[in-house]
């Protein structure tokens, strides 16, 4: 059975066609990352398959419900592309993992040492259990895009969407990030991940779309860096890059948690 | 303190406190939001419905929770299309809100200024039983709300996309949060009065989360400064005779600088300790150096 099933779908943004024809389907147990460029509309596909953005055309499902009946969302683990910006009202790791919790849970329960449990074993699976207690705001953008998976994956969702994971994140946060998906496909978890680079998650995937101008272009094993125009590019970013955005996260988080 | 041997300074203080408690506990989720000045329009707009109370001589209290209920939902509404015009939709709104209390108020036969001045600064003194009855039932409904409902709102405020795929009502708990805003605001209009109501929502908020780490001891610090804000207002009023709305509003800004001036003290202070420290742990090698030298 397919856990996403995407038939024939069509998004128009205020008139403007940014997806057409679209057919995907994702198995259980699967791991596949929808690349593109920017534009290409590959965001725009995982938003319309959670029901963030209305389908102008086409049918989905999702684990054999059309997403328009379906309800079992803590199934659904998605983590988004960054941290909403802070409004100033302080919020702890642990309070923004805790919101994982509430699509099994209900929002009227409190939550109970289940709940405690997984918040705790989410964010040691992203290497950030030491950091519980501390101020999101305290975090790397790296950090912080770790606390969002951990915040998936403490609702133990059977499928994972997560948009643009790895970018703008340090080297240490995708090594993190990578053995925590790698985790959660070793337990049967499918996911469905949109990016522009794989770096690390690339031995992760299974099978690789390529969104171009709304419509899907190819789709097979992930294309060979070589082949791939950014691929070699972003390959040599990266150890330039990564010293630098250690120094600008990490220096200030350090002298900040005493506050 | 003998003031508080009158009734009706226990009144006021009672309702104080229930709003001091009450305004910050949701007044977090509106700054969360970014809607700290909500309050004071949907303020304007509970206007219209003590104008229409008084005009019906029904409880100007009652008909402000029910026209002001009807103004945030409409707001909520607007915001959730998320469109430009909504900013203009919105001064419409409030100001509309605001014109139609003082034309409707003047229609009344109960017309004198006094009674205007008395909803929109606040009118403690006034308070009658009745009013602490109401107050009391709104402000405890809201409390409740706010509390047993946080670990959702939360989410709601601090994500709301997520909250979607969450599967969460999301509409239902914006419109929670619309309604409890009205209700507070009108159940606060005897207390600080209709143009002050805002800043016991957020004020106590802005204090709390200079020094606080997560969301739970932002909420339960602002509630803390919002009831002693209360509390300490009512008694100086008394005391000094001011209007106690300003007074407690006063407080509550006072508190929020003495924080801000205190939390970045102690910044600075921090900065300097462990260098001085490092000074100690530093010096005697030196000093036996030199005392080595000069032997």
């Amino acid at each position: 059975m397919s856990v996403v099933s995407v038939r024939h779908a069509a998004v128009a943004y205020g008139g403007r066609t940014v997806l057409r024809d679209v057919t995907l389907d994702v198995g259980a147990g699967e791991v596949v990352a929808v690349l593109g460029a920017n534009g290409s509309g590959k965001s725009t596909l995982i938003r319309t398959i959670l029901g963030l953005v209305p389908l102008a055309g086409g049918e989905i499902e999702l684990f054999g419900t059309p997403q328009r009946r379906f309800r079992q969302w803590a199934r659904v683990g998605y983590v988004p592309q960054r941290m909403g910006a802070g409004s100033g009202v302080p919020a702890t790791v642990g309070e923004v993992v805790a919101s994982g919790r509430l699509a099994r849970r209900g929002i009227f329960r409190f939550p109970g040492a289940a709940d405690r449990e997984a918040v705790r074993a989410a964010l040691d699976d992203v290497g950030l259990l030491d950091r519980i207690h501390d101020p999101v705001t305290t975090l790397s953008g790296g950090q912080q895009q770790r606390t969002l998976i951990a915040r998936a994956l403490a609702g133990r969702p059977d499928l994972l969407v997560l948009d643009e994971p790895t970018a703008g994140v340090d080297a240490g946060s995708q090594e993190a990030f990578a053995k925590a998906l790698a985790g959660f496909g070793e337990r049967g978890g499918t996911v469905l991940l949109v990016a522009h680079e794989l770096g690390p998650l690339e031995p992760l995937i299974d099978r690789a779309v390529v969104v171009h101008g709304g419509r899907i272009a190819y789709e097979g094993a992930v294309p060979e860096p070589a082949g791939h125009h950014a691929g070699p590019g972003h390959d040599h970013v990266h150890p330039h890059a990564e010293p630098e955005q250690a120094r600008i996260c990490v220096a200030p988080t350090d002298r900040m948690p005493a506050t | 303190m003998d003031l508080f041997q009158y009734d009706f300074m226990l009144r006021a203080l009672a309702g104080a406190l229930i709003i001091g408690l009450a305004a910050p506990a949701l007044g977090i989720y509106l700054v969360q939001r970014r809607l700290s000045l909500i309050g004071d329009g949907i303020g304007h707009v509970a206007l219209t419905g003590v104008g229409v109370g008084l005009l019906l001589q029904q409880s100007p209290v009652l008909t402000a929770v029910v026209v002001a209920v009807l103004g945030a939902v409409g707001v909520e509404l607007v915001r959730e299309r998320g469109r430009t015009s909504g900013d203009l939709a919105l001064a419409l709104l409030f100001y509309g809100g605001i014109a139609g209390g003082v034309v409707l108020v003047g229609l009344s036969d109960d017309s004198a200024n006094a009674n205007l001045m008395q909803y929109l600064f606040g009118s403690l003194i006034t308070t009658t039983r009745q009013d602490l009855i109401v107050i009391a039932i709104l402000g405890a409904a809201v409390l409740t709300a706010m509390l047993a409902l946080r670990p959702a709102l939360f989410a709601v405020c601090n994500d709301e996309e997520y909250a979607r795929v969450s599967g969460l009502p999301v509409r239902t708990l914006n419109l929670v949060i619309a309604a409890t805003t009205a209700v507070t605001v009108t159940i606060a209009m005897r207390t600080v009065g209709l143009l002050l109501v805002s800043a016991l929502m957020v004020v106590p908020v802005a204090a709390a989360q200079q020094i606080t780490r997560g969301f739970r001891s932002t909420m339960a610090l602002a509630m803390g400064i919002g009831v002693t804000a209360a509390a300490a207002g009512v008694w100086a009023a008394g005391e000094i005779d001011t209007a106690p709305g300003a007074t407690i509003v006063i407080l509550a800004i006072a508190a929020f600088l003495a924080i801000t001036v205190g939390s970045a003290t102690w910044r600075v202070l921090r900065r300097h300790i462990p260098a001085e420290r490092h000074a100690e742990h530093a010096e005697p090698p030196d000093v036996v150096l030199q005392e080595a030298g000069a032997r």
